[in-house]
């Protein structure tokens, strides 16, 4: 059956920072421009996770009167802290003595989805048409293998894949350019990256989970405008990650934890990690008293600069996190990824203006501070597969006394998916029981997040071979999806003694962590239904 | 046959509700709104209605802010052919919104008025209840089923015994329970046919009609938490326990 098709002079692939941004540059370089945007949540900001502490820089470039347009940016950072956590006490850093990328004191503490909303409003002012509710699920191409554009999930699809009453075709949107801005780890952004070897020469991608949950605290404990950062326990020297607690408006902490996927060690539960980690004295007593009003995770990329792919091909472009822009050292990468947007809609008005080739986007990029920031900030992350104390002092020598400016690039040596050493090799971890006061089961967190996909449809991650899980990846790493999930997707049930591998795909959380983390690279997340996923608020 | 559709914007129901610390209502700010659930059913029916030759007209209703005009224009995009929006702020209760139903259905005299059985906010289910009353029209609540023939429905309804068929003379006010239908997906070349179809917007005040509170709500709390469980060794210890701690038996 042929599909319907619209066309438009561009057409964008996901609402988050990146998308919206070359949105709203394009409509403003040239208000002629047909442009639409794609988003697979139910609305704009409703699969937006982030910190966040947001600098201005792309947004003062793109909409330089933010703060006479209601904006959603109020919290001024006030105070910084650093904290080394060991197991029940703790280290305050200096903040002085961090690197100038770690200081915060021009930064807003923020909502990301909340800013994002706000960038679609703007959007929508200037004439972009927004499509939540659509995911682009197929790319399309030219005869001549160029990017045509995509098509978007056939709605009205039973388990066993035939159509039910309700069935509605997909659509083929054709741009004269497609723009992929999925966030980390796009499911068409990999299909591109492979298809145009535009990670050729590059070192291996990396990513880190990241969870967040929001609380809400008792007056005494909450100071508006406080960014503290921990390092250390409950993660080892070897482990890379740390947490996050901002203290925003209205008496909330956005409290976080990010874990490098490149952990070891099959038993690690980075959900538990985080759980575990509300409980130390430090943290514990800022959240008595409180109550936890929203969890979610997702997954983010922190390859930077060595493992950051080309990012145009003939006819589309690939930016924000669905290429690699995030700073890591900064962990910031809303600003970056915005101004990779900012670049593509230059770039796009070129290349429909005056027939440029989409590949002056990396001389765009080259020249632009985006470079240099990713540049400098490249040694950091790599530097850390040393241990956590090796890894801050190269970061103190590589960022304070040379700025980022050593003569030398460290690599990423291998993908997340293969670094997980053998279960029985590697120590098991004995996770204490959640309280239901401070820690919470994956269940009520997953509760939280109002995640939903419309039953009866086909499951949206599929097993490349249905039988390894069993046969080699539960004996040999005892199955890490059942702990790397952060929303409980993955289970290992036995029925009259045999072993079943199970996927809860409606609890889906879309982090996109398992198509990253499976050793044998044997989960693919592809889009479910259209709204399917979170309905997260001020994440 | 004309048929009026009325549709509520409501907090979308895979959303985990928040009480406002102060207990004066829940959270909105930033919270992902959706149509109500069985005002899909009420469109989707009146759609199919149209479909099938027996309706020649479907608009779609709405009553509230600014943002409410959402849910019309979803409506548009599966099948409505205008709508109206009456724009009023503030807490409307069911009898505010059954005196400006009764208004427009004075001015658009359709034959048939749908809506869903109860909105999931406030759950309510008097709106069609009142708007009946307030036209004399008769009604059929909770339909599950609805059979059009000539200038009658008959109609299956939803009750706690089972399920209840009546005939009903037309005009008639309907409200629709889940089980009506499925409703369809909005397309995306609809969702841009639906952007250029008419929205008429009225005032709720030039109506005429008082849409003041006549309620007034004391507080919202969260429902009690309940407690854990227990596992109990054997069933002397559950009798035991039913009936000197829960006293039930």
């Amino acid at each position: 059956m042929s599909r319907e098709s619209m066309e438009y002079d561009v057409v964008i692939i996901g609402g988050g920072p990146s998308g919206l941004s070359t949105a709203i540059k394009l409509k403003q370089l040239d208000p002629n421009l047909n442009v639409c945007l794609l988003e697979k949540a139910s609305e704009i900001g409703a699969h937006i996770l982030s910190g966040n502490v947001f600098e201005t820089r792309a947004l003062d470039e793109l909409l330089p009167n933010w703060k006479e347009l209601n904006s959603p940016i109020k919290t001024k950072v006030i105070k910084e802290k650093f904290l080394f956590l060991g197991k029940t006490k703790s280290l305050s850093w200096p903040t002085w003595l961090l690197p100038a990328v770690q200081q915060n004191h021009k930064n807003y503490i923020i909502s990301l989805a909340n800013l994002c909303r706000w960038l679609g409003e703007q959007a929508e002012a200037l004439g972009v048409e927004i499509f939540p509710g659509f995911p682009a699920s197929e790319i399309l191409y030219n005869e001549d293998g160029s990017v045509k554009g995509v098509a978007t999930q056939d709605m009205g699809i039973d388990k066993e894949g035939n159509k039910k009453d309700s069935y509605e075709p997909g659509i083929e949107l054709i741009g004269k350019v497609t723009v992929f801005a999925e966030g980390c780890r796009g499911h068409l952004g990999k299909q591109l990256i492979e298809k145009f070897e535009l990670s050729k020469g590059k070192d291996p991608q990396q990513y880190g989970i990241g969870f967040k949950e929001i609380w809400e605290i008792e007056d005494k404990n909450h100071e508006e405008g406080l960014v503290m950062h921990t390092a250390g326990w409950p993660l080892d020297n070897n482990t890379y990650g740390g947490s996050f607690m901002y203290h925003a408006e209205n008496k909330q902490v956005f409290l976080g934890y990010v874990i490098g996927l490149d952990y070891k060690n099959p038993h690690l539960s980075p959900y538990d990690e985080f759980q575990r980690f509300k409980t130390h004295p430090e943290i514990k007593k800022i959240l008595e008293g409180g109550k936890r009003i929203s969890y979610g995770a997702r997954a983010l990329i922190e390859g930077g600069f060595q493992s950051l792919p080309k990012m145009f091909m003939p006819g589309a472009l690939l930016i924000g996190c669905d290429a690699g822009t995030l700073n890591m050292p900064k962990i910031k990468g809303s600003h970056t990824a915005m101004k990779s947007g900012i670049i593509a809609a230059d770039t796009i008005n070129e290349h429909l203006k005056e027939n440029k080739d989409l590949s002056i986007y990396e001389d765009k990029f080259k020249n632009s501070w985006l470079h240099k920031e990713l540049y400098q900030a490249r040694n950091v992350k790599p530097s850390f597969s040393w241990g956590l104390i090796l890894g801050i002092i190269f970061t103190g020598i590589d960022q304070i006394l040379f700025r980022g400016k050593l003569p030398f690039t460290l690599k990423h040596k291998h993908a997340d998916h293969q670094t997980l050493k053998p279960a029985n090799q590697m120590p098991k971890i004995d996770y204490p029981k959640y309280d239901n006061v401070i820690t919470f089961d994956k269940t009520s967190s997953v509760y939280l997040t109002g995640t939903n996909h419309a039953d009866n449809q086909p499951v949206h991650l599929k097993l490349k071979d249905p039988d390894l899980p069993i046969n080699y990846t539960l004996e040999k790493f005892d199955e890490p999806a059942q702990r790397y999930c952060p929303a409980g997707v993955y289970e290992v049930q036995k029925e009259n003694d045999v072993n079943k591998f199970v996927i809860n795909s409606q609890n889906c959380i879309h982090c996109k962590t398992c198509d990253i983390k499976e050793p044998s690279q044997n989960i693919t997340w592809v889009t479910p239904e259209g709204s399917g996923g979170p309905r997260y608020g001020n994440m | 046959m004309k048929i009026l559709v009325a549709v509520k914007r409501v907090i979308d129901y895979n959303v985990q509700i928040r009480v406002k610390e102060d207990g004066s209502g829940v959270v909105t700010d930033n919270v992902k709104m959706s149509t109500n659930p069985p005002d899909d059913n009420a469109i989707e029916e009146a759609v199919k209605i149209k479909e099938a030759g027996k309706a020649t007209e479907v608009v779609a209703i709405t009553v509230g802010e600014e943002k409410a005009q959402e849910t019309v224009r979803k409506a548009l995009a599966v099948g409505a052919d205008r709508g109206i929006h009456v724009k009023a702020d503030g807490v409307l209760e069911p009898l505010a919104v059954s005196k400006i139903l009764q208004k427009v259905v004075d001015k658009e005299k359709p034959d048939l008025v749908f809506m869903g059985k109860q909105a999931i906010d406030d759950d309510c289910n008097q709106t069609g209840q009142m708007l009946s009353a307030l036209l004399n029209w008769p009604q059929a609540t909770f339909a599950s089923k609805i059979d059009v023939k000539d200038n009658k429905l008959e109609v299956t309804r939803e009750i706690d015994e089972g399920l209840e068929t009546i005939e009903i003379n037309v005009p008639a006010i309907v409200t629709c329970d889940l089980r009506l239908n499925e409703p369809r997906y909005a397309s995306l070349p609809n969702i841009m046919k639906a952007k250029k179809k008419p929205i008429e917007e009225i005032a709720a005040s030039d109506l005429g009609v008082d849409v003041s509170p006549r309620l007034e709500q004391i507080k919202v709390e969260e429902p009690p938490k309940r407690k854990a469980g227990i596992k109990v060794a054997n069933v002397a210890e559950l009798v035991q326990k039913l009936k000197n701690e829960a006293k039930v038996i």
